[in-house]
């Protein structure tokens, strides 16, 4: 009963989207205030469908209904109950109905908090909303319905794939789908815009923090599921330049770009074609993500289905929404005319410069990632490309945006001189030069680790230098505190924000000074790697809730001071008839010692041994970052003057 | 500044950003392409040996060992089969979870001038009845296997199959 209610839920939800999408559109056309004050209920109906549907699917997770298919395929009862919950979106027709949860939400949140906003953009946005949510809710219902029942229900289900039964990964795809989802507003509002024919500050200050809280969840997203591959998949590596890691790529690159663009926007009322532009990129950047990874077309652990009626339909709706958006843009962008003077040496020139090289990065991205998809289908070559491509064709790239990233918060609006800015920067410029000089002279000659580590120096220094000239810590240092109280909280969400990619970097520059060994060890044992022994003490069977594992216990040495013991694991899952390695780390947030457990032969195990200087700071620069956005969003600015940073708080909060 | 010169900066910068993405995607296509080789394949046409490529095909049956070089580095020897074919290959790392004899696997690597191939990395998918596509295709065009036609045969066998008789299509 219960599945046919969350079926019923979602065909409600459909046709109320359908409802909206009329009231909006029509409503603002003919300016008739009864049709478009329809909007905002019908979209808390949208809201309240879907969720009753997602709570349905979650229900019959919990109570593990073996009468649904998808619980059957993907559900196990001996999985621990946080995985029940997170089984719920970890398969294809779950994670699109969390998908259309979080479109909702956000649809939610405009039309409760926008209350402010001109009621036709409200009212356009809103039906512009609906009109993604009807296609992803046609999508569901006529390719992968959830709900589906089986008959005779089999006594137990398939069980969830093991290496995703993960609380990292239980995680990743909300925080994802919150970025991928957010972007659809930013590309609400741009088409809003296109058919009003008008943007202007107002509309940047509305777009900012949508575009701002999207892109921060989808920085976190991205970071945790580069955790997880590095935790989980016992590879010792953190980002491996797969299709899927570049689908969520893509859109943060857009994304980025975009909430830059915005800024100027709202400050000097310029680039806003552009800005359109990008809205519409960052959200066809996130629908062509949905796409690679639900399609089938790859290959990985997120590829749950592999039907191509699926990838048709979901390539039909980006054609749709993107080829529709782009056209509209094409049509009615010339409306909109620039106004203000525009000085290539200024804030808004850095930004250009910086919006120019993010998408040139979005573009590379693009290509290796198609390409070899392209080449197969028209060309029936079969190649692929690896990191050596994207290494060789984006650090050029993304060399001159550090050296940007710098500069451009130094610069004034509208008219600036490049040499004041280099004085206030010389000693960030010199660190960064110390920071080469130093690892070259550690290391030897390490080029790449060294150039990163002067990269991070530069980009840290220079977000300091920028705090401290704007509360002017050294010309007037006893007003600093007040100053420091007093400056907006926009300025330090974006000095963090650039340290956190400083901090990333560092991260970065210290995994390629990772050095690893393979070694064969008996029980008693011992084997070297920089400067520490592991000594294998034993490997003994051990039991977990739904697996059974070979557990080593291996004690590390510094000398004759015992670091610390290690316990890697290799464990098989009797249900789902897999085995995973599972690594052990111990972080001392300077480096991880990273210890996999290989196969068992000849009396003894084989072990391999990473040694990953400052891992552990790529995943809290990333997670700076994402601070950094948030102490932005909380910006008073965003909040009294420009109503629409409510409804970003308040999905941030949901 | 007037519209005129503000248009072509624009175009300009544009004409800048694009252009200098695409010189750096073309030069970095031609050194970083990984192409994909069956063992027929390279029985035709051998790579060049410092060319890394990926190879593909199904774990020979009994053909894995896995042993210590004299520093205690361990080593695994398998050969990569299309039934047609079949290429001897190294690994000095830990195969993964799902490597087994007679399952489809895909390496990266390059071909040493003794016909062996120095993988630097072995490729089994966290599933079991997976199959890499390209495997699959190889095992198409070598005559052994038709994908529609259920699983695999046991690769054991491989070598002493004859060509697949082409069944009729159901």
């Amino acid at each position: 009963m219960i599945p046919e209610l969350g079926h019923f839920a979602l065909a409600l939800a459909l046709a109320l989207a359908m409802a909206q999408v009329v009231t909006g559109l029509v409503g603002a056309h003919r300016a008739d205030a009864r049709l478009m004050g329809a909007t905002g209920p019908l979209a808390a109906g949208v809201l309240v469908a879907v969720a009753s549907a997602f709570a349905c699917l979650m229900w019959a997770y919990v109570v593990n209904d073996t009468t649904v298919m998808n619980v059957v395929q993907n559900s196990h009862s001996a999985k621990p109950l946080l995985y029940k919950l997170s089984g719920t979106w970890g398969n294809h027709e779950g994670s699109m109905v969390l998908w259309v949860l979080i479109l909702a939400l956000c649809g939610g949140a405009v039309a409760g908090f926008g209350g402010n906003l001109p009621s036709a953009l409200q009212a356009r946005v809103l039906a512009i909303l609906a009109l993604v949510a009807v296609g992803f809710l046609g999508f569901i219902l006529g390719t992968s319905n959830p709900f589906d029942r089986i008959w005779p229900p089999p006594l137990e289900g398939q069980g969830l794939n093991p290496i995703l039964q993960d609380p990292g990964l239980a995680f990743h795809p909300p925080l994802l789908y919150l970025g991928y989802v957010g972007f659809a507003v930013t590309y609400a509002f741009a088409v809003a815009a296109l058919i009003e024919g008008r943007v202007d500050a107002a509309w940047g200050r509305w777009v900012r923090p949508w575009a701002l809280a999207a892109w921060s969840f989808l920085t976190l997203g991205i970071a945790l599921g580069s955790w997880w591959a590095y935790y989980e998949l016992g590879w010792g590596g953190y980002w491996f330049w797969d299709p899927v890691e570049n689908a969520s790529l893509m859109p943060w690159l857009a994304g980025c770009a975009l909430l830059h663009s915005a800024i100027v926007v709202e400050k000097r009322e310029a680039l806003k074609t552009w800005t359109v532009f990008l809205s519409l990129l960052a959200f066809g950047m996130s629908l062509l993500g949905t796409f690679l990874v639900r399609s089938g077309v790859l290959n990985s652990v997120h590829a749950f289905a592999n039907d191509p009626e699926r990838g048709t339909v979901i390539l039909i709706l980006l054609a749709l929404y993107i080829g529709g958006g782009f056209l509209l843009f094409a049509w009615r962008a010339q409306a909109m005319l620039p106004t203000g003077v525009f000085a290539p040496v200024s804030r808004e020139g850095a930004l250009v410069l910086n919006n120019l090289l993010l998408c040139s990065i979005a573009a590379v991205v693009l290509v290796g990632t198609l390409y070899p998809m392209f080449a197969d289908l028209v060309l029936g070559e079969k190649f692929s490309v690896g990191p050596p491509f994207f290494n060789t064709a984006i650090l050029p790239l993304a060399a001159p945006l550090i050296g940007a990233m710098g500069f451009g918060p130094m610069l004034a609006w509208k008219r600036a001189k490049l040499f004041p800015a280099l004085q206030r920067l010389w000693w960030a410029a010199l660190l960064g030069l110390g920071a080469f000089a130093l690892c070259l002279m550690l290391e030897g000659q390490r080029v790449g680790p060294a150039l990163g580590f002067a990269a991070a120096a530069w980009i840290i220094a220079a977000a300091a230098a920028d705090i401290a000239d704007r509360i002017a810590l050294f010309s007037r240092p006893r007003a600093a505190w007040s100053r420091a109280l007093g400056l907006p909280r926009a300025a330090w969400g974006g000095a963090v924000a650039h340290a956190g990619m400083g901090v990333m970097i560092l991260g970065l520059a210290g995994m390629g000074l990772a050095v690893d060994k393979l070694q064969l060890v008996k029980p008693g044992e011992s084997t070297r790697l920089a400067g520490l022994d592991y000594r294998l003490v034993r490997v003994v069977d051990a039991t977990g809730p739904n697996f059974t594992a070979r557990r080593a216990t291996v004690e590390v040495r510094d000398g004759t001071r015992l670091v610390t013991v290690l316990e890697p694991e290799r464990r098989s899952f009797p249900v789902a008839r897999m085995t995973t390695t599972e690594a052990a780390i111990h972080t001392n947030w300077l480096k991880d010692l990273y210890l996999v457990l290989g196969d068992e032969r000849d009396g003894g195990a084989v072990l391999r041994i990473h040694n990953n200087p400052l891992a552990p700071w790529i995943w809290l620069g990333a997670a700076i970052m994402a601070l950094g956005g948030g102490i932005s969003l909380s910006d008073r600015r965003m909040r009294v003057s420009a109503p629409a940073a409510k409804p970003a708080l308040g999905s941030a909060r949901a | 500044m007037n519209r005129k010169r503000r248009r072509l900066w624009v175009l300009l910068l544009c004409a800048i950003g694009l252009g200098s993405a695409t010189a750096l995607t073309l030069t970095a296509f031609q050194d970083n392409l990984v192409f994909f080789r069956s063992p027929s394949d390279i029985a035709r046409d051998a790579p060049k040996p410092d060319r890394a490529f990926r190879l593909g095909g199904l774990v020979e049956g009994g053909s894995v060992t896995r042993e210590s070089t004299p520093d205690g580095r361990p080593e695994a020897r398998f050969r990569v089969t299309d039934g047609a074919t079949a290429v001897p290959v190294t690994y000095g790392g830990v195969l993964p979870d799902l490597f087994r004899e007679g399952q489809g696997v895909v390496t990266l690597g390059k071909l040493g001038p003794d016909g062996v191939f120095r993988a630097s990395e072995v490729l089994a998918r966290h599933d079991e009845s997976y199959m890499p596509p390209e495997v699959a295709d190889a095992l198409k065009r070598s005559g052994h296997w038709n994908p529609n036609q259920g699983a695999a045969p046991p690769a054991a066998t491989w070598n002493t199959l004859e060509s697949a008789p082409a069944r009729p299509r159901t």
